[in-house]
């Protein structure tokens, strides 16, 4: 007999579907939308895990998803870090929507690098939130991002085309970004059923 | 004043061993004229094998097949004392290379921040031993009588003058440090210990020996002061370490580099400075040395930290000739400030700090590669952000929203289905500075649902320039 393991704990840990929706705990890390902390089954983004974040196309909305997220990270002092972004983050309007650019990094890493860099930060766990645009990540790769996140108790986040949304992943949420008409999809939430109706962005006409 | 001794008595051996990774395999130390190479040290597995300190090359090839020979070089052994002086002044601030082999420390005023004596002897066993060097420590309350009681002594502490006179009269005649010639004339008369020696008139003493004879003996009870050199630590770091072979590959050269960058620690911290920047010389035996130049953001003491990162820098290293040697060249030695440090961390598992993480990344994607962001007051777009700014005073925010992302360079957008949003913004600046922008900024939206942020000059009819995007 090994140690002794409370089935609450087993059941806490929502990795198997009970059916029934139980209550849910309160997210440990809110996304800063309602209506999408309620879709979420931890009512929020997933803590220590790796989100993917499936752009439609580049510059489609993916801020307004996550910048009161990076608000919250950075003005309670936590370091966010961006990974190779394919454009440059217009400093005025980070700070207008509430980043403290004080706790900000960017990273600039070739396309080969960037996974590397990634488990770096990740690892490291001195990163609120690690955010990359790998250009080319498998389902090797991603597990690694994956296994990274849990080990340094980090947000991370991979943003991808929606291209690769057929492949399978081992991210424990994977949310889609469409621009025509603006909404989040959740294509995959651990722990439990993505919602079916697609949230429609706030903000966007 | 109490003094301690430290006698290093295999110094030239251990500083070959310390410099290898197999101390365990047989290994003889050869001196002399190249006619007759003579073994002047042998480690415990050479001796194992029957070799002694003294035979000739010849017998010792004779007696044993294999084992390793090493050329000792006199000056190696001069830049080992320099370091372990380096060393040893971070535990008093005067420490003595009088003897050859040998540290001589002032401890008493040390003993407040180290003591007491037995922790504090511990602490410097422990990290001579972690350094590579056999040792014998004795502590006594002059200079000379630790000196000469390390020779017959490991361990002992004396911590006043009674105690140590007590002690010094019990040591042989012969080990006490006396001209050869005195001290076999003392013996042939007789006396065996120095007490016999001290009981001695002396006025008949000063009749029959030299002046150095009765100076030495009024230097061993203390009753004269040795003036001594005092060791002052130089201004930059420089070791070299000699690989014997040729090296080819990365990893062979780590395990000297780790050497080098632990003697570096220790230098480093009997200054109480921090590296900024070290230059690792690789030298080859033809080609001039390939430099890699290793910089950090901040003043940095921590071995592993500064392994990790020479490691990185050394690893996207293409090794063009094979390596000889390997030199440690460090001139820039700031100020070391601790890293501040929360009591209750908000991270519990954080294993590496965001200093440590930081240099690691710039170590493998280059110096420029991890930057902050801010916002610089200006109406112009491509001026408003700024790539690392030290500044901390927050522009007001602009009247209109802005996009999250901007392009590099504009780019044109084509102009079918492109759906103005908002009126035009004027930005017209920049006349001063050379920069003129004369443009009126648009909020669009594009075939494909996307929002984006184009302009189009004053005064010309062309497409929309594209310069962010609403994301």
């Amino acid at each position: 007999m090994g140690a002794l393991i409370s089935l609450d704990g087993l059941l806490d840990q929502q990795r198997v579907w009970k059916g029934r929706p139980q209550v849910q705990c309160k997210g440990l890390q809110p996304t800063g939308h309602a209506v999408l902390d309620s879709a979420l089954p931890g009512g929020g983004w997933p803590p220590a895990a790796l989100t993917e974040v499936l752009l439609a196309a580049e510059g489609c909305g993916e801020l307004q998803l996550l910048w009161p997220s990076l608000a919250r990270l950075t003005t309670s002092g936590e370091r966010v870090v961006l990974i190779a972004p394919p454009f440059i983050p217009y400093a005025p309007a980070w700070q207008a929507a509430g980043v403290d650019l004080q706790q900000l990094a960017l990273v600039e890493a070739a396309a080969d690098e960037v996974l590397w860099a990634a488990e770096q930060c990740l690892r490291s766990g001195s990163c609120g939130a690690v955010l990359c645009w790998p250009h080319k990540a498998d389902d090797r790769a991603l597990r690694r991002l994956q296994v990274a996140a849990e080990s340094g108790q980090t947000l991370a986040f991979a943003l991808r085309p929606l291209q690769v949304a057929l492949n399978p992943s081992p991210a424990a949420l994977r949310i889609a970004v469409d621009a025509r008409p603006a909404q989040w999809r959740v294509l995959k939430c651990r722990g439990g059923l993505a919602p079916a109706a697609p949230i429609a962005c706030p903000g966007r006409g | 004043m109490l003094w301690a001794c430290i006698v290093l008595p295999q110094l030239a051996l251990d500083a070959v061993l310390r410099g290898r990774d197999d101390p365990d395999t047989p290994l003889a130390l050869l001196s002399g004229p190249p006619q007759r190479r003579v073994l002047q040290a042998v480690n415990p597995a050479a001796a194992a094998l029957g070799l002694r300190a003294g035979q000739a090359l010849t017998t010792a090839q004779a007696l044993a097949g294999h084992f390793t020979c090493v050329d000792h070089d006199p000056t190696a052994i001069n830049g080992l004392q320099q370091l372990l002086a380096a060393w040893a002044y971070r535990f008093s601030s005067q420490v003595s290379l009088h003897y050859p082999r040998v540290l001589l420390l002032e401890v008493e005023s040390s003993l407040g921040l180290f003591g007491p004596w037995p922790a504090f002897e511990a602490r410097l066993r422990a990290e001579l031993s972690a350094l590579g060097f056999r040792h014998r420590i004795v502590l006594a309350s002059n200079p000379v009588a630790a000196r000469m009681l390390a020779n017959c002594h490991d361990g002992l502490a004396l911590d006043c003058p009674e105690q140590t006179r007590a002690a010094l009269e019990q040591l042989p005649i012969e080990r006490v440090g006396l001209p050869a010639e005195a001290a076999s004339a003392f013996a042939r008369m007789g006396l065996r210990r120095l007490g016999q020696v001290m009981a001695l008139p002396r006025q008949a003493l000063a009749l029959r020996f030299a002046a150095a004879v009765q100076l030495h003996l009024d230097r061993l009870l203390g009753l004269r002061p040795m003036a001594l050199t005092f060791y002052l630590p130089p201004d930059r770091f420089d070791a070299r370490l000699e690989l014997n072979f040729d090296v080819e590959s990365h990893q062979a050269l780590l395990f000297p580099l780790r050497r080098l960058i632990n003697d570096l620690a220790a230098f480093l911290a009997g200054r109480d400075s921090g590296v900024q920047r070290f230059t690792l010389h690789l030298e080859h035996a033809e080609v001039a040395d390939t430099c890699v130049a290793v910089g950090l953001l901040a003043a940095e003491r921590d071995p592993l930290m500064l392994f990790e990162l020479a490691r990185g820098r050394l690893e996207q290293l293409q090794l063009g000739a094979p390596v000889r040697n390997l030199r440690l060249l460090a001139e820039d030695l700031p100020a070391f400030v601790p890293q501040h440090r929360e009591l209750f961390d908000p991270r519990p598992q954080q294993n590496q700090p965001w200093e440590q993480l930081r240099e690691r990344l710039r170590a493998r994607l280059g110096d420029n590669a991890v930057r902050g962001l801010a916002a610089q007051a200006d109406h112009r777009p491509e001026c408003a952000w700024q790539l690392d700014s030290g500044m901390t005073r927050a522009p007001a925010t602009p009247p209109s929203p802005r996009p999250g992302w901007l392009l590099a360079a504009p780019q044109a957008l084509p102009g079918v289905g492109v759906q103005l949003l908002t009126g035009a913004e004027r930005i017209e600046s920049g006349w001063w500075d050379g920069g003129d922008v004369r443009r009126d900024y648009y909020r669009v939206q594009t075939p494909t649902g996307l929002y984006a942020w184009a302009y189009r000059n004053l005064g010309e009819d062309g497409p929309l320039w594209l310069q962010g995007w609403f994301a």
